[in-house]
């Protein structure tokens, strides 16, 4: 690992400015993808900025309708938090299957959101939970917020402060988990608001995507057979040294399908 | 330019110099000369360089020593009693043969510890599931499962 300075923030417009001030800065979080990229010199940052002394950044609340969560919270918390148990299950058991104990001790959902990983959990709540990502200069839809492979819309200096999950009337994330890293070969997460649905997928393409297909079939009948026979093309998916791009098209109907089978059996 | 950095490693407080990017484990193995800590794999996967800080679980080659400034810090080293009378997880593990080369025990003890502490009277499969961060290549983890429900029990029965 080069090295760098190291800046611990005491708050976020104290983060906000040494981001500007610095020649090459790069936020640290968690740490869990960031120390892994530096050790292996595929970045190296001329500053750290450290955010884990802002502690206001921590915590979750559920409020009329949402579950949202600061974005210094590690995953561990969320997982393990009664409130979010119990507003938005889905969202506590897509934490708690997170990488191990110790990264889930460690890795926060800010900087997860942040890094737009393809194989990342947290991207598939946020795109199918109608997340809102709130940062230290405005609100960006979950929607709006995943460009592409670890590409958000994110501008330099922005720090993300929270996340804001709509509560479903219901939802189901269905994971296939990698053996050996934990992330997502595919995840899909199926929330039913009202008449609408969103089917958000990981793990497939270059950044966590609708399938606008699904979710129309499902709002005419809720129900695995809906799905079971719709199919994404492989050609914009990932094909890697795991498995192919159709072999990841053929779980996201697999998945998808298995994810309403758990929400309505 | 060196960092000046302060914590609590097994009960005595500790400080040093340290590069920025100084990982914590390189701080606990050579600068404190605490090497009962192991690193395995140097990139987050195998566990075997799992501390403790502020009471939680770890991966000590996976956080940089200035990030655990002002924490306390257990280490394997940390765990015996002064009288040199094992932990319940380390005496579990001797008991069950829960290790067989023993490079990554001080990471599994390390975990178990944490899991018994979080998860009282978790089933086998719970187990099982917690210790997908923490690899062992030689005994099968049947041992240090064995070990880990076992030292939950006997830990469980002394807070009780």
């Amino acid at each position: 690992m080069h090295n760098f300075n190291y800046h611990r923030a005491a708050d976020v417009a104290d983060a906000a400015a040494k981001l500007t001030a610095t020649e090459d800065p790069k936020l640290l979080a968690g740490g869990m993808t960031l120390l892994p990229t530096l050790k292996n010199r595929l970045a190296a940052p001329s500053d750290l900025i450290d955010l884990a002394a802002i502690s206001d950044l921590k915590g979750i609340s559920v409020e009329s309708g949402e579950v949202v969560v600061r974005a210094m919270t590690p995953h561990a918390v969320v997982a393990a938090s009664a409130e979010v148990q119990k507003a938005l299950p889905a969202l506590a058991q897509l934490a708690g299957n997170i990488g191990d104990p110790a990264v889930r001790h460690r890795g926060t959902i800010g900087g997860s959101v942040a890094n737009s990983d393809p194989a990342a959990d947290y991207p598939a709540a946020c795109v199918g939970l109608d997340a809102t990502i709130v940062t230290s200069q405005r609100k960006i839809a979950a929607d709006d917020f995943f460009v592409g492979l670890f590409e958000t819309a994110l501008e330099p200096s922005e720090i993300i402060t929270e996340v804001r999950f709509q509560i479903p009337d219901r939802a189901y994330y269905m994971k296939f988990r990698h053996p050996a890293s934990g992330y997502a070969v595919v995840g899909v997460m199926v929330a039913q608001f009202g008449a609408k649905v969103r089917v958000a997928v990981t793990g497939a393409g270059p950044c966590v995507f609708r399938v606008a297909e699904m979710e129309a079939a499902l709002e005419k009948s809720f129900a695995p057979a809906s799905v079971a026979n719709i199919h994404v093309s492989a050609e914009q998916l990932m094909g890697d040294i795991h498995c192919s791009a159709a072999y990841r098209a053929h779980l996201i109907t697999v998945y998808a399908r298995r994810a309403v089978e758990a929400m309505v059996g | 330019m060196d960092i000046d950095v302060k914590m609590t490693v097994n009960g005595k407080a500790v400080s040093g110099k340290v590069e920025a990017r100084t990982l914590l484990v390189q701080f606990i193995r050579e600068h404190l000369r605490l090497t009962g800590t192991h690193v395995g794999c140097d990139t987050t996967q195998c566990g075997c360089c799992v501390v403790h800080v502020d009471g939680v679980a770890m991966k000590s080659c996976t956080m940089l020593a200035v990030q655990a400034d002002g924490k306390a810090i257990t280490t394997i080293e940390g765990l015996a009693a002064a009288d040199g009378t094992l932990h319940p997880m380390q005496q579990a593990f001797r008991d069950h043969h829960g290790l067989q080369c023993g490079f990554c025990t001080p990471g599994m003890v390390m975990m178990g510890v944490d899991i018994a502490n979080r998860l009282p009277g978790a089933d086998e499969k719970t187990v099982r599931h917690q210790l997908e961060g923490n690899i062992c290549r030689c005994t099968g983890y049947q041992g240090i499962v064995e070990a880990i429900m076992d030292a939950s029990a006997v830990m469980n029965a002394a807070r009780s």
